[in-house]
């Protein structure tokens, strides 16, 4: 590797670092940075068989153990739908289902995830017959810049399926009530696992109650 | 991320073996392993697969407390209908820590056995005396705004980040675990260590060791809260997190639980505070007392000294508004 090449990853570090030293005593300690080898270590543990179920169709790939599900989505099955953000479970842009259920596929292993049942934003629906999600979020502009959007569309239906079976959040007033309601408030606090930094979250929050039912399209 | 082998073992047994190999860890979740394992603070040689082991059930305990399986996700027990009505405490805090996806994803006993969320423990470019013993605590000059106030060393200041062990911690929990010479129970309290001059020692598990389940015990009549206090109103670590039970009788106390979160190394339990308030009257003065008595001997390090006086006052908030739930 360079070591010399100017990285954006590292022209960023340090304007953080100096803004922060500016408005802190002396002697401190910099700001801590979290940034993973920019290459992986080389390996002689020899690839895995991995049986992946992605949207329907079987796939026997033999992988690296260290590869995520969300690598081995977007590198070895060219399912570019689900989207690499902070790679680290903070940002939900790689959120996808596994056995129907909302993860972060970043932070699963491919080989924890063999034989286990993934949906991404590929399976939900098609250009021509899109799910009644993917269409909510177009009708009411649930993006800008779209980046995050394949996880917030994932995320949502898994999130309104939780609902469905009476799973309570931080904000149900109830905790012992058997329904829960889609409401705002709600989504807002159910979804916070997903980020948008154009903030487009009146619209997404607008489009997650269409396609629940609870606002006529 | 360092390379490493991997296998998924079918029973107890297999598992048990396979933590046996050098340098094996046993991975439920991943949440927190695999996030440190991409910044090579974690860098096992060999992980023992043990999320589709039979551990995720929850059942009633002979007796009436709960048994709680180790890889039930933070989500199942978080809904769970004898959890919200029976530890309501317990739902609160899991539904307050993470988001929708990590929930699904996290498992009980890792919850448990997660790491710190100190900035100077994730950068491997600085000291930390819990990553690499003997190399200092960056923190303790740093930028330690989200650092302890209680319980901490010149060693070590890092706060343990869960929720849900808080809320275990107010229940009086005990932890099962499993190992090739057998089971034993400890108590939640037990299982974890203060950081001393040896802060990368965090638990009192044995190499080899694994949670199997954790049982919550029937807990005394009364009403129970959870109150965080954070930066943002959803997925955020504690600054301050408060677990209470007070159960009152002909306006006296008769039973109290407080435990902390976002202020030490470990789930914090408070009881010299609860000692304080058992027999006297309920009263916003006795929760205010109860707050102060639970930051006893606190200090703070600077950017972090707000935190004293917020524990001391989220505590007496909590026991208030526990006090003026509707009772059922």
């Amino acid at each position: 590797m360079d070591n010399d090449r100017l990285t954006r990853r590292g022209v960023l570090g340090t304007g953080v670092a100096l803004t922060a030293l500016h408005g802190t005593a002396f002697g401190q300690t910099a700001i801590p940075q979290t940034a993973p080898p920019a290459t992986p270590p080389p390996s002689d543990v020899p690839p895995m068989d991995v049986g992946l179920r992605v949207n329907g169709a079987d796939h026997a790939l033999k992988l690296d153990p260290r590869t995520t599900l969300l690598d081995a989505l977007r590198d070895h099955l060219g399912l570019t739908g689900t989207k690499k953000g902070c790679d680290h479970g903070q940002c939900g842009a790689c959120t996808v289902l596994i056995d129907g259920v909302r993860r972060n596929s970043c932070l699963n292993l491919a080989v924890s995830c063999d034989k286990r049942e993934i949906t991404t934003i590929e399976g939900l629906g098609t250009e021509q017959a899109m799910h009644p999600m993917q269409a909510a979020f177009l009708e009411h502009d649930g993006f800008q810049c779209g980046y995050c959007t394949p996880g917030q569309i994932c995320s949502a239906v898994g999130m309104l399926k939780e609902i469905k079976r009476g799973l309570p959040s931080a904000v149900t007033e109830d905790l012992k009530a058997q329904a829960m309601q889609v409401a705002e408030h709600e989504i807002r606090e159910r979804m916070s696992g997903n980020i948008c930094r154009c903030a487009a979250y009146p619209n997404i929050v607008a489009a997650i109650l269409q396609a629940a039912g609870k606002v006529p399209a | 991320m360092r390379a490493f082998t991997y296998e998924r073992p079918n029973d107890l047994d297999g598992a048990l073996q396979g933590i046996a190999k050098p340098g094996a860890k046993f991975l439920a979740g991943g949440t927190n392993l695999l996030d440190l394992m991409k910044v090579e603070v974690e860098a096992p040689q060999h992980l023992v697969d043990v999320s589709r082991l039979p551990l995720s059930n929850i059942a009633d305990e002979p007796g009436g407390g709960l048994r709680i399986g180790a890889t039930v996700t933070n989500s199942d027990l978080a809904g769970d209908r004898k959890v919200r009505e029976r530890y309501p405490l317990l739902s609160q805090a899991l539904l307050n820590g993470a988001s929708g996806q990590l929930r699904n994803q996290a498992t009980t006993a890792g919850n448990l056995l997660q790491r710190t969320r100190c900035f100077y423990f994730y950068d491997t470019s600085m000291p930390c005396n819990k990553r690499v013993p003997g190399s200092g605590c960056a923190a303790l000059r740093g930028f330690n705004r989200i650092h302890a106030v209680l319980g901490a060393s010149d060693a070590c200041i890092a706060v343990h980040p869960s929720d849900m062990a808080v809320a275990m911690a107010a229940l009086d929990a005990e932890v099962e675990v499993r190992s090739a010479k057998g089971t034993r129970r400890l108590k939640l309290a037990d299982l974890y260590r203060l950081p001393g001059n040896t802060p990368h020692q965090e638990t009192t598990l044995a190499p080899g060791e694994l949670i199997t389940a954790v049982i919550l015990p029937v807990p005394p009549a009364g009403r129970q809260i959870y109150r965080k206090v954070r930066d943002r109103a959803s997925y955020a670590f504690a600054l301050v997190s408060v677990a209470a039970l007070i159960g009152i009788e002909n306006g006296k106390v008769k039973a109290a639980r407080i435990a902390l979160g976002g202020v030490a190394p470990k789930p914090w339990r408070a009881l010299e505070a609860e000692k304080l308030m058992i027999g006297n009257a309920a009263s916003p003065d006795l929760y205010g007392a109860a707050g102060e008595a639970t930051i006893n001997g606190a200090h703070g390090h600077g950017h972090n000294d707000f935190k004293i006086p917020l524990a001391a006052r989220t505590v007496a908030r909590a026991l208030g508004d526990a006090a003026a739930q509707n009772k059922g």
